[in-house]
């Protein structure tokens, strides 16, 4: 290590320091400081070798499999004794996306417009106040106790026509009842992430699109909202990622049926109203702890399950980039 | 249509402007959705009531198995209250242990990396770094969970555990693999990238001015770096801090997956199998048993363990809002509220 530290020692001209301009050698440091550095080093590349070390195991455990059976993404899970029997995961792969679409076609207006009224309104403040801690409440809150809530509160028989019922009984269990969990659970990225937009746009463009005329209405939709878009789309794309991610509500709410379809026969309706698994709780159930213990598929469903965090990640990159570009002046 | 045969009247101001009335609709919107959120609140804490009440403060003390004592609330049926008694100190020790253990860990571990990250890695590692932070911060906890199962229990199992170990407990416990070792690693990398995001954030909006000036000063870069630009951030510690022990708290799946479905408090003075005694905290409890639910007592039970994981979390966001006060007194670092 202290060669690497060393290294800048020599005035070296490919050393572009420019965060701090000096170059200097830690060699005359105190032992006190070296070592931090020398720590610092070691905490930086660890976590460089465990992010290797997990996306590479799940890349080539789950890659392994694929390749050798690229069938499971294109049949359902069916009954079976063992891994060769038991099928594909096409409908967890639907369900995960008919799901956490539904959830953010929710969760997405909503938090636009919570956050729009805490940037540009926030009157009363003491309403603004209850807002905040209650958005941040929810960020904090576990997905496990927003399931439980889910279950008594689509358990009741207001609910009963969300999900189809168990011989009189209301299951609460469908893809129409965890949709508005999921939504509250990606509600709060969606609110701050939008906010921060919002806030970073400068008063003078308000004042500028007030001066034309235009009301304030006008304003947040004709310009505020418009010019926070990348900031609507970043926190979108992370709520996703967040709530496709989540495993405790689909388990609880969406029946975790791991070896039947989504797509129950029923009319379209029946689709929604029934019971379904997503690559979340596929994965659980395929795990070495889970009913179906089939360790290759779990890690295949794994890998697809990451190429999409991943897609979604790189959208986040692109308009995060485009909001920087965004100046004022 | 009717216009076509009335004859045309004077249009009458509308009660409120367009303005007004789009200030009302989203106002209302919000309160729709904080009205949920607050019910959720109160339904919660109204059927963890029952069990909170026939319990009172044992309801976190030692005393007996909790799973024996669930079973107990199955088979006593709705009506004998006598068998509600549960005693939940060996999940409360539980999440407390995995919880802080992992968040003492990963602070450590997060705070030299988000430093190096910062200001001390070579540009071509930084470019890696910070996507990679950003990526694993987006893993979902169930794959982290997988890999545990899959290859971190079976390695502790196999290798670290010894056969006179698992002998001197058996008849306490058997010793698997599914341990409190697993639990804390498997946490401590997975709430390490929140930390390091939101670490390394606070650490680049320090003023680089505050920085210059101690160089100057000829003091060393890592001197300057630790002692202005790290306490400069400490708003974004706490934040990142309280962020991280709240999805500590609430994890479920991952803990439930790699800890052992048993409630079971590890005994420190064990030494060595202290670590690899399996155990469960509260999140994990009630995925465990929500077949359960239809159960009245059981329901309550369950709710009452979500009751505590909710104010916990709100307990810990209030009290990184305490702690953050005093620091910003000269300047708001990292933009986290």
């Amino acid at each position: 290590v202290s060669a690497l530290i060393d290294s800048s020692q020599a005035p070296d001209p490919r050393k572009r320091n420019k965060r701090l301009g000096a170059v200097e050698s830690s060699a005359t440091w105190r032992r006190r400081d070296r070592l931090g550095l020398a720590f610092a080093w070691f905490a930086g590349i660890g976590f460089c070798v465990i992010c290797a070390a997990i996306v590479l195991f799940v890349a080539v455990e789950g890659l392994r499999y694929l390749v050798s059976h690229p069938s499971i993404l294109s049949t359902n899970p069916t009954a079976g004794d063992n891994q060769s029997q038991t099928g594909g995961f096409l409908a967890p792969l639907i369900g995960t996306m008919l799901v956490t679409a539904m959830a953010m076609v929710l969760a997405t207006p909503a938090g636009v417009a919570i956050a729009v009224w805490l940037s540009e309104y926030a009157r009363p403040r003491w309403l603004a106040r209850v807002v905040e801690s209650t958005v941040e409440m929810l960020a904090g809150a576990p997905s496990v106790v927003l399931a439980l809530f889910g279950l008594l509160l689509f358990g009741d028989h207001i609910f009963g026509f969300l999900s189809q019922s168990n011989g009189g009984v209301v299951t609460g269990k469908s893809f129409l009842t965890a949709a508005p969990l999921l939504a509250l659970l990606g509600l709060p990225l969606v609110v701050t992430t939008t906010r921060e937009g919002l806030q970073a746009i400068p008063n003078h463009v308000r004042e500028a699109s007030y001066a034309v005329g235009k009301t304030k209405i006008t304003t947040i939709r004709r310009v505020l909202l418009p010019a926070a878009r990348p900031s609507v789309i970043t926190g979108t794309m992370l709520s996703t990622a967040h709530v496709i991610g989540d495993t405790a509500i689909i388990l609880l709410i969406l029946g975790d049926t791991s070896t039947s379809s989504p797509l129950h026969p029923g009319g379209t309706f029946g689709i929604f109203s029934g019971n379904g698994s997503t690559l979340t709780s596929y994965i659980f159930d395929s795990a070495p702890t889970g009913d179906l213990n089939q360790p290759q598929k779990a890690f295949a469903a794994a890998l697809i399950l990451m190429l999409i965090v991943l897609a979604l990640n790189l959208v986040v990159d692109v308009f995060g980039n485009k909001s920087r570009d965004l100046k004022w002046n | 249509m009717e216009s076509a045969y009335l004859p045309a009247e004077e249009p009458t101001p509308p009660l409120l402007s367009r303005d007004q009335r789009a200030e009302l609709l989203l106002g209302a919107l919000v309160c729709g959705v904080v009205l949920l959120i607050l019910a959720m609140l109160t339904f919660i804490l109204k059927e963890a009531w029952p069990s909170f009440w026939h319990n009172g403060l044992a309801w976190f003390g030692a005393g007996g198995n909790f799973d024996n004592q669930l079973s107990a609330l199955v088979t006593a049926g709705e009506n004998n209250k006598s068998a509600w008694t549960i005693h939940t100190w060996d999940l409360l020790y539980s999440t407390v242990l995995t919880t802080a253990i992992a968040v003492v860990l990963a602070f450590v571990f997060s705070l030299f990396a988000a430093v190096f990250m910062v200001e001390f890695a070579p540009p071509a590692i930084r470019r890696i770094l910070e996507p990679v932070v950003r990526l694993l911060a987006g893993v979902p906890s169930v794959i982290y969970g997988l890999i545990g199962v899959y290859v971190l229990v079976p390695f502790i199992g196999h290798h670290l555990i010894t056969k006179s170990q698992q002998a001197s407990v058996t008849p306490v416990i058997s010793l698997t693999g599914y341990s409190l070792l697993a639990a804390v690693l498997i946490l401590t990398v997975m709430i390490s990238p929140i930390m390091i995001a939101i670490f390394a954030e606070g650490l680049r909006s320090v003023p680089r001015s505050w920085l210059e000036g101690s160089l100057a000063l000829g003091v060393n870069r890592w001197q300057t770096f630790w002692n202005i630009g790290v306490r400069t951030a400490r708003p974004a510690l706490v934040a990142g801090t309280v962020l991280a022990t709240a999805r500590a708290l609430g994890e479920a799946v991952t803990l439930g997956m790699v800890s052992g479905e048993t409630a079971f408090a590890p005994n420190p003075v064990d030494g060595l199998i202290f670590w690899y005694e399996p155990t469960r905290p509260y999140a994990a409890t009630i995925l465990g048993n929500n077949d359960g639910f239809a159960l009245a007592p059981v329901k309550h039970a369950l709710f009452a363990i979500g009751a505590v994981l909710l104010f916990s979390s709100a307990l810990l966001s209030i009290a990184g809002y305490a702690a953050k006060q005093p620091m910003r007194q000269f300047f708001n670092v990292g933009g986290v509220e």
